[in-house]
């Protein structure tokens, strides 16, 4: 029987980049690397703008330089979001760093069409609103403000690469979930209209995007996971019937239980029984779990539904500026003392000319129980961590309010540490706004292109 | 009778969407899942996140996997990246999760 075997070598940007390269020991045959949340393509466009080469997640080309020899020789497929804004220009550097190896007749596929700056005029000419999905304000209240605006797609593009013959996919905004149905929905020839095997590939897709949080990261028994140092990331063996198995190197640590499956199933759920992506609907509640060896956990079952007429579209806009500052606060009444600087702050911020309006006020005491319930908070702890912020549209005020921190260590109660990394900066605070499109627009111009080298 | 935390026959994970986190909570087993159920309700949920959860809890159970999840609505502090507050993410929802109190009959504690 058929069996394919897709690994998770990445399971956000930042991710430990060491993961990809141990994943080329193991006899895999696709590895799906994830690098965009939802506002990374923001801080890609802001990239873009300085440098049009940039806009991209560089640590994909890391991997290819330390990897691709091997890649090649072991002729493991690559699919990735890593192309953010600039799929493009990442296949092109791909494709120069083949040939300085000396390595020919590599394919390397880009996916496009997901970036929708260029056609918003166009796309609120032909009467698509755009407005936000969630509270359903007006897309002409954000218009000037977007910093970047994607539709997700998903598994096709990529089903068209594999179908060419690539090696390497390149995309931009697909879903997370695509990295791993593609590959099944192209070995397999699913037919796009059998939503439960359809369904069944996301839902691999969905347990592996987080990296280790399937196996053993982020775990309840955290006690229970052996060489957590080293954990193991996801495997996925699927076969012909949609069903699949999870599962991990035995030479790594790490585990993969019906509970560590069952926890990532879980991560970022909303209404289980309609889990949208852009190719079906998945219904959660029908999935079934059977540990069936060590590291091993079969997952059947799964019931689909049809896929919607709309795709999402994400867009992020500048809502303002924010910064934060923190010190550590010791000894006698840490707690007041630190209440008391951060009052400090205000008070001057005020003396020079400024009005903090309570709503752009923050001040967390960590130490104190800061992220837990009321209940659980402590009232007389020895040491507190103050954080001092402000969030607002007034970028100079935000600055103003970075100078405030260090003065309080000569200046403010007694006990005032742990000043460090200067000033706290603005920083460019980037909102979501997600919206739906019709699928057919924006699916008449995607365009999947193959380079080789 | 016997009073434990639900660290000791429960799991959870919890993740954000926008300003609401989501919480998933797998119980060890069956018989487990079915008191939870009645006790696990979105109101003990919400007095228990108090101090954190601004608005509704909301529930969703999946018997299939001994699970239920929760929506926190309001209470990343704004959310992702509007928010100041160091878990902006809900990543430690799941684990205060795990914190909370409950009776439960010695024999479901039996059972593995």
């Amino acid at each position: 029987m058929k069996k394919i075997r897709i690994a998770n070598g990445q399971g956000f940007w930042g991710d430990n980049v060491d993961i990809p390269l141990l994943m080329l020991e193991e006899k895999i045959d696709y590895i799906g690397m994830d690098y965009l949340a939802e506002v990374t393509l923001s801080i890609m466009m802001r990239q873009k703008l300085k440098n049009p080469r940039a806009g991209y997640a560089r640590d994909f080309l890391d991997f290819i330089r330390r990897g691709l020899e091997k890649l090649v020789t072991k002729n493991v497929k690559v699919i990735t979001n890593a192309g953010g804004l600039s799929p493009e220009i990442l296949a092109e550097e791909i494709i120069a760093i083949a040939k300085s190896k000396g390595i020919r007749g590599l394919k390397v596929a880009t996916v496009t069409g997901d970036n929708l700056y260029p056609l918003i005029d166009e796309l609120i000419e032909s009467g698509i609103s755009l407005q936000n999905m969630e509270t359903g304000e007006e897309f002409a209240k954000i218009r000037d403000k977007i910093t970047s605006i994607n539709a997700y797609l998903g598994a096709k593009p990529v089903v068209e690469a594999l179908k060419a013959g690539a090696q390497i996919v390149i995309a931009g905004r697909i879903t997370d979930t695509a990295l791993v149905s593609a590959p099944v929905i192209y070995e397999f020839q699913v037919d796009w209209q059998d939503w439960d095997r359809i369904a069944s590939a996301t839902v691999g897709g969905h347990i592996v995007e987080c990296g280790a949080q399937a196996t053993g990261g982020n775990y309840s028994r955290w006690w229970e996971v052996p060489d957590m140092w080293d954990v193991g990331y996801p495997i996925l063996e699927f076969y012909p019937d949609g069903s699949f198995i999870v599962t991990k190197s035995p030479k790594r640590g790490g585990v993969v239980n019906k509970f560590t499956v069952a926890e990532q199933l879980l991560y970022e759920m909303g209404d289980p029984t309609n889990y949208i992506t852009p190719d079906c609907i998945a219904d959660f509640s029908t999935i079934q779990l059977r540990e069936i060896g060590k590291d091993k956990v079969l997952v059947e079952g799964i019931k689909g539904k049809a896929r919607t007429q709309y795709l999402k579209v994400a867009a992020t806009y500048l809502k303002g500026y924010k910064a934060v500052g923190q010190l550590v606060i010791s000894g006698p009444r840490a707690l007041e003392k630190a209440q008391l600087a951060a009052e400090i702050v205000w008070k001057r911020l005020e003396r020079s000319g400024y009005q903090i309006a309570e709503e752009e006020k923050f001040v967390e005491f960590l130490g104190t129980g800061a992220t837990l319930p009321t209940k659980f908070r402590i009232k007389d702890p020895p040491e507190v961590v103050v954080r001092i912020g402000i969030k607002s549209s007034n970028k100079e005020k935000v600055e103003r309010f970075g100078k405030e921190i260090a003065p309080l260590v000569t200046s403010g109660p007694p006990g005032v540490t742990g000043f460090s990394g200067g000033r706290p900066k603005p920083q460019e605070m980037v909102a979501y706004w997600p919206t739906l499109v019709p699928r057919q627009i924006i699916e008449d111009k995607i365009e999947v292109k193959i380079e080789v080298s | 009778m016997k009073k434990v935390r639900l660290y000791e026959i429960a799991y959870a994970r919890s993740g954000d969407k926008g300003d609401s986190s989501n919480v998933g909570v797998i119980a060890k087993n069956k018989k487990i899942y079915e008191y939870l159920k009645q006790h696990l309700t979105p109101e003990t949920v919400k007095k228990h996140f108090e101090g954190i959860v601004q608005g509704e809890v909301e529930r969703f159970l999946l018997p299939n996997i001994n699970a239920i999840n929760f929506i926190l609505h309001n209470s990343l502090g704004g959310g992702g990246t509007l928010s100041l507050i160091s878990d902006s993410q809900g990543k430690t929802h799941g684990q205060i999760m795990l914190m909370f109190e409950i009776e439960i009959p010695e024999e479901l504690l039996k059972d593995e």
